[in-house]
C-alpha cells in the first residue's frame, strides 16, 4: 500500500496514464461523442487537493472534471463508460464528461457552466455546519470563472456565513485561447481579491503537489476549525487544448508561446515529484515505470470493458427528468 | 371552514412544514424585516429565527446556486424573491443546474428540491422591471415545476406540496392576491402539481386563466351571465406540469377558448394553452381562440399608460362577448381587483 509522498505521486501518474490513453481514444476512435476537458499537465491541483480531503467532504469542479473525479477516488470504470456514453456510466450517459457525479466518493458533480459550482459548494459546506460535524466542501474551478460575477458573490456569501468551503482555482493562465493578461488586470491576483472579501488566501505552485497538499490540509483545517472559507490559488498549465485530446502550441496556430508551454512542460508535476522523492527513494523511476504500466493496464481493461456495454435504451430516454411518480 | 387571506395562508404553509420538517429555511434578501415579505415571513422568523429564516446578500445568482448545494446535501431551502424581475439574476442556477441535476447525473441520484417563492404584479409604477411575472420563462424548461396560484387554498396546498416534493418549484404570487380571503384547511395538506380546478362552470366560452387572472375572469363572468352568457373559468394552478386535460374537457363543451395571463401572448402561457387546444382538439372550435395578455411593451410607469397596459375583467368581458358575436356594447365598466391598491408602491 503506497501512502504519504508517494501516494501522491501515484495518483498523478495514473490520472496522467488515464487522461493520455483516453486522449488516444478519443482522437482515433470518435466513439466518446462528449466534450472532453483533459488536465494533463494540471494533476498536482487535484491530487494534493484531494488526497488531504477526508472521505466525507465533498468536491465540486467544472468541466475540467476527470483529475478531480479520480483523485477523490471516483470510479475509473464508470467515468469511462460516462464518456463512451453508456448506461453504466456514473451518469448513465446522460451527463457525458463534463457531468461526472460519484457520490459514494465524495465526488459531488461537475458542471461546465462557469462558476457554477462555486455556490453550490458554499450551499453544501453551510448545511454541513448546520448539522454539526467537521465535513467540508471543496469546488474547483479556473481563473476564467473569477470572472464572472456568481465568483464574488459566492466569496462574500461564503465569508457573511462563515461556511467551511475551500475554494480551488487551477489558474492556468487562459480562458479558452484568452490570455489572463486580456481579461483581468495587473496587480490584483485571484488571491488579493478573495482576501479582500474577506476569505483567507494563498497562492501556492500549483506544479508542487507536495506544496499543493500542505496547503489544502492547512485550508481544511481551517475550515474544520471554524475559521470560515479558504481560497487556493493554484498556478498550473494544461497541456493540451482547451477541450479536445490534441495539442494546441506551435505550428503556427497557437495562442501561447511555444516557448512558453515548453517551459511549464518542463516544470511536469509528476517529474518534479520524482526529483523530489529520489534522494529518499533511488528506485524511484523504476517504481514509476512499474506504476504507468499498471495503470495503462488498468485503463485498457477499462476502456475495452466499457466497449462491450450497451447504451442506454432509446426508450428510456425521458427518465429522470422528473421524480417518478408512484403508481 | 376558516378563512385567511392568501398571504396568511402561504405564511401559514411555511411554518407548518417548517415545524414538521427540521431541513426547510427559508432565505431571501429582508425576509426578517418587519413586513416579512408582505407578511408571508413574518411567522416564520418570529417562531424560528434567524437561524432558519435568513436574510440573506444581494446576490441572486449565487444564493440560487447555494440554495442547490443545500438542498443536495439534504436540506430544503425556500428562496423568496420580493420582486421576481430579479430572479433573472438566478436563471443560470435554476435553469441550467436545478432543472437539469437529476437528469444530467444520471436519473437515479436525487434531485435539488429548491422551491424558489417571486413575488409579481403590479403596484404603482412599478414599471418596467418591477412588476413583470416570469412564469413562463420557467415553465420552459423541463425538471421545473411551476405554479401560480390564484386562490388561498391552492397558495397553501401547493407551497405544502413543493416542500414535501422532490422537485424544483417556482410558486409565482401576483402580489394584488395577498389581501384576497377565502377558506383554507387547517392542516397542512399537500395539492398536487399538474391538477387544474374549475373556478366556475359554463357552457359558452372557457377562459383558461391563471393567478390573478383567473379572479378577473371570475368577475368577468358574473357580469356576462346578466348578457346571458355562460362563462366557464378554468384554473390550471400549476403551469407545469399543465392540466391539459381539464383545458380540452371545458373547450370540447364550450368550443369557445379565451386565455387570459398577466404576461405576454407570444411564447407564453397563453400560446401554450392555445397550442394545447390545436394538438388534442382542433375540431371542438367554433370560433378563433382568443387571448387576452399584456400589450407588445415593457410596462409602463405613468399611471393612464399602466391603467391600459394592465389586462383585468373588462377585457376578460370583450373578449368573450366578441367570441360570442355579441358588440361589448354599454356595459359598466369593471375595476380591476388591483383598482383597490392604496398605495404607496
Amino acid at each position: 500500500m503506497t501512502s504519504g509522498p508517494a501516494r501522491l505521486l501515484r495518483d498523478m501518474v495514473r490520472i496522467r496514464v488515464v487522461e493520455e490513453t483516453l486522449a488516444d481514444h478519443y482522437r482515433d476512435e470518435q466513439e466518446m461523442r462528449t466534450p472532453t476537458h483533459f488536465s494533463i499537465g494540471q494533476e498536482a491541483t487535484a491530487v494534493g487537493v484531494c488526497a488531504a480531503t477526508r472521505p466525507g467532504d465533498w468536491v465540486y469542479t467544472a468541466h475540467r472534471s476527470h483529475a478531480p473525479y479520480l483523485a477523490k477516488g471516483g470510479d475509473l470504470t464508470a467515468m469511462v463508460a460516462e464518456l463512451y456514453g453508456r448506461q453504466s456510466g456514473c451518469a448513465h450517459g446522460r451527463g457525458g464528461s463534463i457531468h461526472l457525479v460519484d457520490r459514494t466518493a465524495g465526488f459531488a458533480g461537475s458542471a461546465a457552466i462557469l462558476g457554477e459550482m462555486i455556490p453550490v459548494a458554499v450551499g453544501t459546506a453551510w448545511a454541513f455546519a448546520r448539522r454539526g460535524g467537521t465535513r467540508v466542501a471543496v469546488t474547483f474551478f479556473g481563473d476564467g470563472a473569477t470572472e464572472e460575477g456568481v465568483f464574488a458573490e459566492s466569496l462574500n456569501l461564503a465569508a457573511v456565513r462563515r461556511a467551511p468551503v475551500v475554494f480551488v482555482c487551477e489558474n492556468n493562465l487562459y480562458s479558452i485561447s484568452s490570455p489572463l493578461a486580456a481579461r483581468q488586470p495587473a496587480g490584483p491576483t485571484i488571491r488579493d481579491r478573495a482576501e479582500a472579501a474577506g476569505v483567507t488566501a494563498v497562492q501556492v505552485d500549483g506544479n508542487d503537489v507536495f506544496a499543493v497538499h500542505d496547503a489544502a490540509l492547512t485550508a481544511l483545517r481551517h475550515c474544520r476549525d471554524g475559521g470560515g472559507p479558504y481560497l487556493l490559488e493554484l498556478a498550473t498549465y494544461r497541456w493540451r487544448e482547451h477541450v479536445g485530446p490534441g495539442h494546441d502550441h506551435g505550428h503556427g496556430q497557437g495562442y501561447r508561446p511555444v516557448e512558453e508551454t515548453e517551459a511549464w512542460i518542463a516544470r511536469c508535476p509528476i517529474a518534479r515529484a520524482a526529483d523530489a522523492l529520489r534522494d529518499r527513494d533511488p528506485g524511484i523511476d523504476r517504481t514509476v515505470a512499474d506504476w504507468r504500466e499498471q495503470c495503462r493496464e488498468e485503463i485498457r481493461d477499462a476502456v475495452a470493458h466499457v466497449r462491450q456495454q450497451p447504451f442506454p435504451d432509446v426508450e428510456a430516454l425521458l427518465d429522470g427528468a422528473y421524480q417518478p411518480v408512484p403508481r | 371552514m376558516r378563512t385567511l387571506t392568501y398571504g396568511q395562508a402561504i405564511s401559514e404553509a411555511t411554518v407548518q412544514c417548517m415545524a414538521a420538517d427540521d431541513s426547510i429555511f427559508v432565505a431571501g434578501e429582508g425576509v426578517d424585516d418587519i413586513k416579512g415579505t408582505f407578511g408571508t415571513t413574518k411567522e416564520a422568523y418570529a417562531r424560528f429565527g434567524a437561524g432558519r429564516v435568513i436574510d440573506v446578500p444581494n446576490s441572486e445568482n449565487a444564493m440560487a446556486g447555494f440554495a442547490i448545494g443545500a438542498a443536495a446535501a439534504g436540506l430544503r431551502p425556500l428562496l423568496v424573491h420580493t420582486r421576481a424581475d430579479f430572479m433573472f439574476l438566478a436563471l443560470d442556477p435554476l435553469v441550467n443546474l436545478a432543472a437539469k441535476w437529476r437528469y444530467m447525473y444520471g436519473g437515479d441520484k436525487g434531485g435539488v428540491p429548491v422551491v424558489t417563492r417571486g413575488v409579481v404584479g403590479r403596484g404603482w409604477g412599478q414599471g418596467a422591471t418591477h412588476s413583470q411575472s416570469p412564469h413562463a420563462t420557467f415553465a420552459h424548461y423541463a425538471g421545473l415545476h411551476v405554479a401560480a396560484p390564484a386562490s388561498p387554498a391552492d397558495a397553501k396546498g401547493l407551497l405544502v406540496r413543493a416542500l414535501t416534493g422532490e422537485t424544483p418549484v417556482v410558486l409565482v404570487e401576483n402580489r394584488n392576491l395577498y389581501p384576497l380571503t377565502g377558506e383554507v384547511p387547517e392542516e397542512a395538506t399537500p395539492i398536487d402539481f399538474g391538477v387544474g380546478r374549475i373556478a366556475r362552470r359554463g357552457d359558452d366560452v372557457t377562459v383558461v386563466a391563471t393567478s390573478l387572472m383567473v379572479h378577473e375572469a371570475e368577475r368577468a363572468a358574473e357580469q356576462l351571465a346578466g348578457r346571458g352568457i355562460s362563462v366557464e373559468v378554468v384554473d390550471v394552478r400549476t403551469l407545469r406540469p399543465l392540466d391539459d386535460r381539464i383545458i380540452c374537457e371545458s373547450v370540447a363543451r364550450t368550443g369557445r377558448l379565451v386565455v387570459a395571463d398577466t404576461s405576454w401572448a407570444r411564447y407564453g402561457f397563453s400560446a401554450e394553452v392555445a397550442a394545447v387546444v390545436a394538438e388534442h382538439i382542433p375540431q371542438a372550435l367554433t370560433a378563433p381562440v382568443r387571448r387576452l395578455t399584456l400589450p407588445d411593451s415593457p410596462a409602463p410607469v405613468s399611471w393612464p399608460l399602466e391603467e391600459a397596459f394592465h389586462p383585468g375583467a373588462a377585457g376578460v368581458v370583450e373578449a368573450c362577448l366578441r367570441l360570442c358575436g355579441q358588440a361589448p356594447g354599454d356595459l359598466p365598466a369593471l375595476a380591476d381587483v388591483a383598482a383597490g391598491f392604496q398605495g404607496p408602491y
